[in-house]
């Protein structure tokens, strides 16, 4: 056994060990947070503020009676919790979140960002096999809706992230985190190029961070376990561990989704969008010592991992924010979101990159406003008056007598 | 050589599943299985552009396809798939039996017939580029050397959808 199989080991560890230690503190924060937003007062009976309410849910879901119908598919049944749980754990293979190579990411391949893509597309068997091996419709109508929504979004956040990588010019994590420690735009050497910042970036960091939500099954894209339609969709007959396993695997792969989103968007592990090496010299130019080490120290591999979890932290926030926010959308509103809205805007976005990359900052401005207003005109000269004419006609059913017809109603 | 030997069984056995099974949704399984642990097989040969293909567009999409019309249309009448005539069961032999005699001539024949040694599987490897397989090699093959061709079948691609979408209408 050579050092690095063990140094492979132990970043992998690392990152297991987040997943498993991360999962409970989140279920707390969101059921605190939520309740606040709608004026509860939540669960703070089980230790200081209801902390350990999460393993008290789980012992009680440890030593719950398990229920498992009878006309099931039992291998399936048994298997899909399983298979929603182990993307959560792979996912993060190429994840950075702090500047030691020996620590961080499990593999630096040439793949990085592909790989994000392929292994979350791999949950939603969990969640489709598990619905039709329930043997019950609403399940299987989940799964169903699960997989609609999966191939929707998923390109949609493809196209996103070409951006990311047209800015790049690589598909390996490291190279993206250090890409975004660049001065920004190329020009201030203060601070850094964090995709956010750029206009292309923030057009496909809210396409991503939509397509996210989505492919996570979060509000309000949780139409695969929409409660009001689909009593919980596909795990309503999982009971007890199988339950808390795809309970832990949803809120697993958010955490996870937050981690990849700060590492593309957010610049990885730096605190703050300012270059500290840089600042550091300066501070240290103007003969103040321990302002210079301060902030190499802030900006270093030291605090590396805390700034990290806490971006993170701080997207798990968005998350329950929008969750507090927004109600369910349609199934059509969902479909119509994902393909004619997401994966047009983020094809232009990624052509308005290319023009940024060509041609400088001042191209991009003239392109950014022709697109925009070629869409005004599109929308108000075009779509809105069919809208119109549409909602215009009224189809009118008499039950009784069996018929239907339409008919134009005056405006 | 254990882990490709272990991954080969593995992947021949789901092969075996997807034709065995009654059921499409373990076929369907079965398939999945298989696609993964082909792209694991090219991740150990360091094939990871090709192994991660492989997991995005055929389990992650294709096959998630697959699953949603097995479901939506609620296939599950193996009976129905029984082939009742003899001549096309003869027939089928004949291809798959000719199939096979193809893939084990080129297993077998190395060892019948000497190779020149840059044409085995060894030698392929180390007259490999040390860029071989990996994301830029493969970007600078189709969008520089064969963008033609490439753009040519992306075309032929589109023009696929389009019409499809118009059959789909027509018709309904």
């Amino acid at each position: 056994m050579t050092p690095e199989f063990w140094w492979g080991t132990l970043r992998a560890l690392i990152i297991i060990a987040f997943v498993l230690v991360g999962v409970p503190p989140v279920i707390w924060w969101e059921r605190r947070l939520l309740s606040w937003m709608q004026d509860r007062v939540g669960p703070n009976r089980v230790g200081p503020w209801g902390l350990l309410q999460p393993i008290a849910d789980g012992v009680k879901l440890f030593f719950k009676e398990e229920v498992m119908p009878a006309a099931v598919d039992k291998f399936v049944y048994w298997l899909a919790p399983a298979i929603a749980l182990f993307p959560a754990f792979v996912i993060g293979a190429t994840l950075v979140w702090g500047p030691n190579p020996m620590l961080t990411p499990v593999a630096d391949v040439d793949i990085g960002i592909l790989w994000v893509l392929a292994i979350s597309s791999l949950g939603v068997y969990g969640i489709v096999l598990g619905g039709w091996a329930s043997n019950n419709k609403y399940s299987l109508l989940g799964g169903l809706r699960s997989t609609a929504q999966l191939v929707s979004y998923e390109l949609a956040m493809g196209v996103a992230l070409y951006s990311v990588l047209l800015v790049t010019g690589s598909l390996k994590m490291t190279e993206v985190v250090a890409r975004q420690q660049a001065p920004l735009y190329d020009v201030l050497p203060w601070a850094q190029n964090w995709f956010i910042l750029t206009p292309y970036g923030f057009g496909a960091g809210v396409i991503f961070l939509i397509c996210m939500i989505a492919e996570t099954n979060r509000a309000p894209f949780d139409l695969p376990e929409a409660e009001s339609e689909l009593i919980a969709g596909f795990h309503t007959e999982y009971s007890s561990m199988k339950f808390a396993v795809f309970f832990m695997g949803e809120y697993a792969v958010m955490a996870m989704f937050g981690a990849i989103f700060t590492d593309l968007f957010l610049g990885g592990w730096s605190p703050l969008p300012l270059n500290w090496d840089y600042l550091s010299a300066q501070a240290s130019a103007a003969h103040l010592g321990w302002l210079s080490s301060a902030l190499s120290f802030i900006g270093g591999a030291w605090m590396a991992p805390v700034w990290f979890i806490g971006k993170v932290f701080f997207l798990l926030t968005v998350y329950i924010w929008i969750r507090a926010t927004l109600p369910r959308l349609r199934y059509d509103q969902l479909m119509n979101v994902g393909w004619k809205f997401l994966l047009p805007f983020a094809a232009l976005n990624f052509v308005l990159t290319a023009v940024w990359m060509l041609f400088g900052w001042l191209a991009f401005g003239i392109a950014a406003a022709v697109v925009a207003a070629g869409y005004l005109m599109v929308v108000g000269f075009v779509l809105r008056p069919r809208a119109f004419k549409d909602a215009a006609k009224v189809h009118l059913v008499d039950v009784q007598a069996n018929t239907a017809q339409t008919i134009e109603v005056q405006r | 050589m254990i882990l490709f030997i272990v991954l080969a069984v593995v992947s021949i056995a789901a092969a075996v599943g997807v034709i065995a099974a009654q059921n499409p949704i373990r076929s369907a399984m079965a398939l999945v299985l298989n696609f993964l642990v082909l792209a694991v097989i090219y991740f150990s040969l360091n094939l990871h552009l090709l192994g991660i293909s492989q997991v995005l567009i055929y389990t992650g999409l294709i096959m998630m396809l697959f699953l949603f019309c097995i479901l939506l249309l609620n296939l599950s009448a193996p009976q129905m798939l029984t082939e009742p005539s003899y001549l096309k069961r003869w027939a089928a032999v004949l291809v798959t039996g000719s199939l096979l005699v193809v893939l084990f001539s080129q297993i077998v024949g190395p060892w019948l017939v000497p190779v020149p040694p840059n044409n085995t599987f060894a030698g392929v490897i180390s007259n490999a580029p040390d860029d071989f397989g990996t994301a830029k090699a493969v970007g600078n093959a189709l969008f520089n050397h064969w963008v033609y061709g490439f753009e040519i079948a992306s075309l032929l691609l589109l023009v696929g959808i389009v019409g499809s979408i118009l059959v789909a209408k027509r018709r309904g």
